[in-house]
């Protein structure tokens, strides 16, 4: 596997701008002759897709729900960074850039954040232009919010529903783009395979999840945007069909996914409730800007929390960080939190929780200041807790939220198999080992409005792209390969449902490879999880046909990817032996606890090549350089 | 607690459908409606029979995939509550609930529950949004918005595109859902200038497809899970008249 990041020489600040000038161009009457396919509509994928056919490519685009506005970026509560400035408090493109570098733990590559906090300003000019609501003060201008451990107010927001303003615009962008037919959209259609002719990417095997039917479609590049893997611990605030099918299939023809073990967990999320829980709702970590969250200083203690004097309060994250408090980052917030319930502070029934309080807010500031910043949040933590959170605090715990590990591109967001870009949350490029909050949406976007329009040119124009035929033996092998799988799930006919195998290999990931992770840990998963995968093929029951709607079949593919791809992630968490952002090796800690890096031989991207069924993968490194922020120990202190 | 489900089974678009009886045992009252479904369907597989067909995703009251007719109400009992985000404490033990998809001749049945919306889509892409192109606008902050102006084309943006005022509309009308796309982008400046050609061809397009017209009574906001208000329909009238009187 070659591993060529392609980062432009010269000053970091001048890397994009001479990049941009030095790429070929496709002229315009040629650009109707290229097609493009892009898997996913979320902010990433639809951006992608609207920009690419404003410039006059053939778009085929795919998503497997009913509708491209459903994509999961749509859930998104917080915001959106960028580095405006309007806020006048000493913001620019440098301290975003050395924020987020610093804050995804000194993992990331320096040229994409750099570009990354470049772009961020003319985002907020597009989504403005495109009709996007973003939140307003008095005057009629923007407002901004400080938010996930940033010391400059830089996030855009529209009330808790940032996500979706930003998605409806993306996909408003793009359905302009479909009435013109410039796009040809495909809802309900999900990619189970990737084609690869003459070592291009070319082409993708689909299935219409409708009718049930096999095709392929093919085209001169193949843009992922099917965003992360959290479900891989089947409790998380992922969407119910999120899943790692799309990378996973690329990454077995070839593709390096990297950092695997990079996974973010989320602070701010509603403890689990009982054993029928589906899944995990994230509330906006906007939230710690006015809660302050606490436990007991007894322990086990199981007065009501409003019995318990200010005295006997532990606010835990402002007695450890005295500088940033509530605000620390989330991998910070997270450990932390767990630390107090491992050692028995926790609250709520199950013992993992921690309070976060809004009462001294609301004397502050009146009960309305704060219906008017968080009123969807409060209402959404009633409906799904039954309590008021208006009236006792809400409890809190982490869980799985964001995936910053994906398949490993360069610069120019191109993975290594030529032809295959990848955008977005599916990527790995810019955050490194832990995501700073309102950082996912400005990277999708820039991502797809800015980055992979002129990069994909770029290679379209230098790249000799022959037709391939439509009975090329690779498009009937990837649909044979497919349909075989289809009907080996179909015919096992066993006792036992998809979402229980799905719920086990959940539990031992999140137990052996979630916020704290130990070698034997992660060795006796690598043993168990073969185990549970065969049990999967002789046990599970897949119902129904081939040939028409079958959710059922839809999930077990999916699951059964996940079994795979669990164990790349197992490998890549046993191989990292040091602690850095989300990934917490207990080996590797200091003595207060906190994540110990190891710069001498870590500072690395780890990517994985395909080997095989059951076989070791291999790991590549991409080594980091750091020239402009030198890592030092991430203190929040 | 114990429920008796009586849920629409239908094969696929021309088939015939059916309410089933099914028992539930043992159901936590802080599951979630699809929860239970989910119980329901695990249940159905191990016994290898199909399981219940229906649309969802986010489960956080946001991506605007799932539906449900619940005892006759889009989204059930709760007041500005997706289906996902309804509980089973606002059931009693014992009750009987009826589920069945949303219906509407533009909402055509899949499978079970499972309709095909694409017409909200069609109808979005008749014009629903600023014809701007990706690059080349104006900074942010160069055109100031009033923040009554900017907060409620928010509230009217904020719209998941579910379809249950459709599905609630003796009329299958889909008013509310295009007059508040109509109003989000009207009451911005960067939306008004598209104003009077968007209104035509979005309501023309909601014809096209087949949904009803309204007749003001006002049951899609009273289920619409956001909340999204009637008045947005006249003044989508209102505009309309003016677009066609000029055009």
């Amino acid at each position: 596997m070659k591993l060529n990041a392609k980062i432009p020489s010269g000053p970091i600040q001048d890397k994009w701008d001479h990049h941009r000038f030095s790429m070929k161009l496709v002229n315009p009457a040629n650009k109707r002759k290229h097609k493009v396919i892009v898997v996913g509509t979320g902010l990433a994928g639809a951006s992608a897709s609207a920009s690419m056919a404003e410039l006059g490519y053939q778009v085929e685009t795919f998503c497997f729900q009913d509708s491209p506005r459903r994509a999961h970026s749509i859930a998104a509560q917080g915001g959106i960074n960028a580095a405006k400035n309007y806020q006048n408090d000493g913001d620019s493109i440098w301290r975003l850039f050395y924020d987020t570098v610093k804050g995804g733990d000194y993992r990331s590559r320096e040229a994409n954040v750099y570009r990354l906090a470049q772009v961020s300003v003319n985002i907020i000019d597009q989504c403005v232009a495109q009709g996007v609501p973003f939140a307003r003060d008095y005057s009629g201008l923007l407002d901004n919010r400080s938010f996930g451990g940033a010391q400059v107010s830089r996030t855009f927001y529209a009330k808790g529903q940032t996500g979706q303003q930003l998605l409806i615009g993306a996909y408003q962008a793009l359905s302009r783009q479909i009435h013109a037919k410039n796009v040809r959209m495909h809802p309900r259609t999900e990619m189970l395979d990737l084609i690869i002719v003459d070592g291009k990417a070319r082409g993708i095997v689909v299935r219409d999840l409708v009718s049930g039917s096999i095709s392929s479609h093919m085209a001169d590049a193949v843009v992922l945007a099917s965003g992360g893997y959290s479900n891989a611990f089947y409790l998380s605030t992922n969407a119910m069909g999120c899943n790692v099918t799309a990378t996973w299939r690329a990454h077995r023809k070839g593709a390096g996914f990297a950092n695997p073990c990079y996974t973010q967990i989320h602070p701010t999320c509603i403890p689990v409730a009982g054993e029928h829980q589906s899944k995990l709702t994230l509330m906006s970590e906007s939230l710690r800007n006015d809660g302050r969250i606490w436990v007991p200083k007894k322990k086990g203690d199981t007065r009501k929390a409003s019995d318990i004097p200010e005295s006997e309060r532990d606010y835990y994250l402002e007695r450890r960080y005295p500088s940033f408090g509530n605000l620390v980052p989330r991998d910070v917030a997270s450990r932390a939190a767990k630390e107090r319930c491992d050692a028995g502070y926790g609250v709520g029934p199950s013992g993992l929780g921690v309070y976060l309080d809004f009462a001294q807010s609301i004397d502050r500031l009146g009960q309305e200041a704060i219906e008017a910043r968080y009123g969807n949040l409060f209402d959404m933590y009633q409906k799904i807790t039954g309590e008021n959170p208006y009236q006792s605090p809400m409890r809190i715990f982490p869980a799985p939220h964001y995936t910053m590990g994906g398949l490993w591109v360069d610069y120019n967001l191109m993975s290594n198999v030529e032809g295959l870009f990848v955008i977005g949350e599916a990527n790995f490029s810019d955050h490194g080992a832990n995501r700073l909050g309102a950082s996912a949406l400005m990277q999708g976007l820039a991502d797809g409005y800015f980055v992979l329009p002129y990069t994909i040119g770029d290679y379209l124009a230098q790249s000799d792209l022959e037709k391939v035929s439509e009975d090329h033996a690779e498009i009937r092998k990837a649909e044979q390969e497919t349909s075989d799988r289809i009907k080996k799930l179909l015919y096992t006919k066993g006792s036992r449902s998809v979402d229980s195998f799905h719920r086990e290999l959940g539990r031992l990931m999140w137990d052996a490879c979630g916020m704290s992770r130990t070698q034997s840990g992660l060795k006796e998963a690598l043993k168990k999880i073969p185990e549970i995968e065969e049990n999967f093929w002789n046990q599970v029951s897949v119902t129904g046909s081939e040939g028409s709607m079958n959710q059922n079949l839809e999930k077990a593919g999916r699951v059964a990817d996940f079994f795979e791809f669990g164990k790349i992630m197992l490998h890549d968490a046993l191989a990292r032996e040091e602690s850095c952002g989300g990934h917490f090796r207990e080996e590797h800690q200091t003595s207060e606890g906190e994540a110990k890096r190891d710069d001498e031989n870590f500072s690395h991207v780890s990517v994985w090549e395909y080997t095989g069924a059951n076989q070791t993968p291999v790991m590549h490194k991409e080594n980091l350089e750091f020239e402009y922020v030198k890592p030092t120990q991430r203190s929040y202190k | 607690m114990k429920i008796h489900l009586k849920v629409w089974r239908q094969s696929g678009p021309n088939q015939k459908g059916r309410l089933e009886d099914l028992e539930v045992k043992d159901v936590s009252p802080d599951s979630s409606f699809l929860e239970m479904l989910d119980v329901v369907n695990e249940g159905l597989e191990e016994r290898g029979k199909e399981p219940i067909v229906f649309d969802h995703d986010c489960r956080e009251g946001i991506c605007g995939a799932c539906s449900l007719n619940i005892n006759g109400v889009p989204h059930g009992p709760d007041r500005q509550t997706t289906t996902c985000q309804l509980h089973m404490r606002s059931f009693k033990d014992g009750d009987t609930i009826v589920v069945e998809p949303f219906r509407a001749r533009a909402f055509p049945v899949i499978k079970d529950l499972m309709v095909d919306r694409s017409a909200f889509d069609r109808i979005i892409q008749a014009g629903g949004y600023v014809s701007v192109s990706t690059g080349g606008v104006p900074d942010a902050n160069g055109l100031p918005v009033a923040k009554d102006d900017a907060d409620e084309a928010f509230e009217n943006a904020a719209c998941i595109g579910c379809g249950a005022c459709v599905a609630t509309c003796k009329n299958a009308s889909a008013s509310l859902f295009v007059s508040a796309k109509l109003s989000h982008l009207r009451l911005l400046p960067q939306g008004k200038v598209e104003a009077k050609t968007r209104v035509l061809n979005m309501t023309q397009q909601m014809e096209e497809e087949g949904f009803g017209a309204c007749t003001n009574t006002g049951d899609c906001e009273a289920v619409c899970p956001k909340g999204i208000a009637m008045k947005n329909i006249s003044s989508m009238n209102v505009d309309l008249i003016k677009s066609l009187l000029q055009s």
